[in-house]
């Protein structure tokens, strides 16, 4: 287990801090930790769990239960393609395979670079403009081959060609 | 004198360039030196013609879309700030076709106005139920939403007056509002519209929903697939606080309501409302046992009143016009509207609130025009990833809860997404199984180990493999998927998978027999 940095204990600090008193406080502490820290820390684990007053047992089934929530560090960008039925009916599944293989990844991967970590999800509520992808917190909806090619060239920069 | 040009900030328009347009407009403007005030209105529902901007004129708000930045220089160029013609000019918006047919009273506002603003929100009507509200009894609230027939819109269609009743009638120090925002199904949008185009029409339905049962505090559990709405929520409480809207003195009155936004965590499965009552409270989304009712022992054991965004925000309206205003639309045992969701292969797809009783042709073909790919529709699915397929054999059946149930199928949510002809539907029965495997909370078997069976059958009957044991074998797993889970999500897996099956055997492999096959 990776030990915290001292700049990373305090801010997990700060956010128990400010959330331990909430009811049901686990996922706002959760979603805040990983906003500030990119990702979930398995060292910081036992510091919610004694914060929150659960097992670290508890808070580890939770960490696991929800695909949001991530437990290693993900790549510079993360790029969500929808799976979805709507987006099926669109071609959506002709987009997953050409990143999977642009990006030389799986699902859940993140690109050699370190510039993308490709996920799927379903649905972005975008199903009038299917398909769509998410990249980091900006939608993208009528995404088709070309879209997507130089929605990747941006994000690799000179590291591939287009 | 400035004019008024309307961009959406709805998610859906961003994601093709809205902000870009806005931005392109700004520059314009300022290079031309002309005066302009840029409104980020939510979206008019009108997907195909995103990014729509609007221009206030005279005769009224004048439409041109799908504006593209590049557009913009020639849009100044034929004067459309006074409404001037140009090849994507739509005319007066209120007039298009698609929107003029409609009946618009939940999404009255969205599209018209600005979203955060409040003063805007009051000059459109809004704050007139909940001030028809503050001056009633709480029976008598529960009593108007009963009588207008509003039935849950998250899809179970539960009549929303008799949840509220049962948790009026509990005695309880603490009771709860819970607004399930976690719409997690293809093909459905209406939540994400409404909270990002009209966000205080929802926190006015859950004041409204606390006045009627006594509930003193509200969490909407949103997902986190909708950074957009997060962010419009988050504001629109923080502004709705600072105006006494919520708080320990509801515009005066006396009574208290508090209301604060909590984020899912990707986990489809949480919009069962017990899994989302668990995940609020901090667990695992795993659903719990009925009963108890949530109405009885909700959230941290309390009386809690769980409906959906749709459901909420239409109570403002029931109480400031009246229960029979509303009943007075719809058919049958379904009254009022529903926002249907044009979604998939269409060529107009977007937004549709009608009364119950449109058909799903008029829907797919008057509204949605038709496939986008120009080849023929071929299957829908209506109600999300739980509804069942159906075959143009059904495209007549009016859209109401019982015509639905009827034909083995449901209305769900209003979610509609067509398929055209190149569609496999046995590859889409194989995702329906995949997505519930993939999705499942895990507590009860059928839907846990069910659905990983399934796929695993669907496979061999596609590949041949003894297949008409493998039929049997079928049959046998999502009857027991039907009645042995918990709740929906294993309980009507099936229905895509059986009706695709029914509707579709040829895409199994398998030659349709003269006959009907038994299978419904």
């Amino acid at each position: 287990m990776t030990a915290l940095s001292a700049e990373q204990t305090h801010a997990v600090a700060q956010i128990l801090e400010s959330h331990a008193h909430a009811p049901g406080a686990l996922l706002p502490v959760l979603h805040a930790v990983q906003a500030r820290l990119g990702w979930i820390p398995p060292s910081t684990v036992p510091l919610i769990a004694t914060a929150l007053n659960l097992s670290r047992a508890e808070v580890h089934g939770v960490l696991s239960f929800y695909p949001h929530f991530r437990t290693a560090p993900a790549g510079r960008h993360v790029l969500q393609i929808c799976r979805a039925e709507s987006c099926q009916a669109m071609g959506g599944a002709v987009l997953e395979a050409r990143a999977r293989a642009r990006l030389g990844v799986d699902w859940h991967q993140t690109s050699a670079d370190g510039a993308v970590t490709l996920e799927p999800v379903y649905c972005l509520g975008n199903c009038a403009c299917s398909p769509a992808l998410r990249l980091d917190d900006e939608i993208v909806g009528r995404v088709d081959a070309a879209r997507l090619d130089e929605l990747l060239d941006t994000l690799q920069g000179n590291e591939v060609s287009a | 004198m400035s004019t008024t040009v309307y961009v959406p900030c709805d998610t859906s328009a961003r994601s093709v360039g809205a902000d870009r347009v806005a931005a392109a407009i700004t520059a314009e403007a300022a290079r031309r030196g002309v005066a302009i005030t840029i409104v980020r209105n939510g979206s008019r529902g009108m997907a195909w013609l995103e990014p729509l901007v609007e221009v206030a004129t005279l005769a009224g708000r004048v439409a041109y879309g799908p504006v593209r930045a590049g557009d913009v220089a020639s849009l100044f160029d034929s004067d459309f700030l006074r409404g001037g013609s140009h090849p994507l000019a739509l005319g007066l918006t209120d007039r298009i076709p698609y929107l003029a047919r409609q009946e618009r009273l939940t999404f009255a506002r969205v599209g018209i106005t600005d979203p955060l603003n409040l003063d805007d929100y009051r000059a459109h009507g809004g704050l007139a139920g909940l001030r028809a509200a503050l001056g009633m009894a709480p029976t008598e609230i529960v009593a108007s939403v009963t009588d207008s027939g509003l039935r849950g819109r998250g899809g179970a269609a539960f009549p929303a007056g008799i949840k509220w009743r049962t948790v009026l009638d509990c005695a309880a120090p603490l009771k709860y509002v819970v607004c399930n925002a976690d719409e997690g199904d293809s093909g459905t949008f209406s939540d994400r519209m409404l909270m990002e185009g009209d966000p205080y029409c929802l926190i006015e339905g859950m004041v409204i929903a606390g006045l009627a049962v006594g509930a003193t505090q509200g969490y909407i559990y949103l997902r986190s697939e909708y950074p957009h709405a997060c962010t419009t929520l988050n504001l629109a409480i923080v502004q709705a606080r600072a105006a006494g809207l919520l708080g320990a003195n509801v515009l005066g009155s006396g009574r208290a309501f508090e209301l604060e936004l909590r984020l899912g965590a990707g986990a489809y499965i949480c919009g069962e409302e017990t899994a989302l009552l668990e995940s609020l409270e901090g667990r695992r989304g795993v659903v719990r046992a009925k009963p108890p009712l949530p109405a009885h022992a909700g959230l941290f054991g309390q009386p809690t009143v769980v409906n959906n965004v749709v459901t909420l925000a239409s109570v403002p309206l029931i109480l400031a016009r009246g229960a029979a205003h509303y009943r007075d639309y719809g058919m049958g045992r379904s009254r009022g509207t529903l926002a249907f969701q044009l979604a998939g292969n269409l060529r107009r797809p977007g937004l549709v609130e009608k009364a119950f009783g449109v058909t799903l042709r008029e829907l797919l073909y008057d509204y949605g025009g038709g496939s986008a790919s120009g080849r023929p529709l071929r299957a829908v699915q209506v109600g999300g990833p739980l509804g069942a397929y159906l075959p143009e054999q059904h495209f007549d059946t009016p859209l109401d809860y019982e015509s639905f149930a009827a034909i083995g199928a449901m209305v769900g949510h209003g979610g509609i997404v067509a398929f055209d002809d190149s569609v496999d539907m046995a590859a889409m029965a194989r995702y329906a199984m995949e997505f519930c495997a993939l999705e499942s909370c895990g507590k009860c078997t059928p839907c846990r180990i069910g659905s990983t069976r399934g796929v695993e059958v669907i496979d061999r009957i596609v590949a041949g493999t003894e297949r008409s044991r493998n039929l049997a074998l079928l049959d046998e797993l999502c009857d027991t998927m039907r009645h042995g889970s918990l709740c929906a999500m294993g309980g009507m897996t099936p229905e895509p998978v059986l009706s695709a099956l029914t509707h579709f055997p040829q895409d199994f492999g398998i030659t349709p027999p003269a006959g009907a096959r038994k299978l419904t």
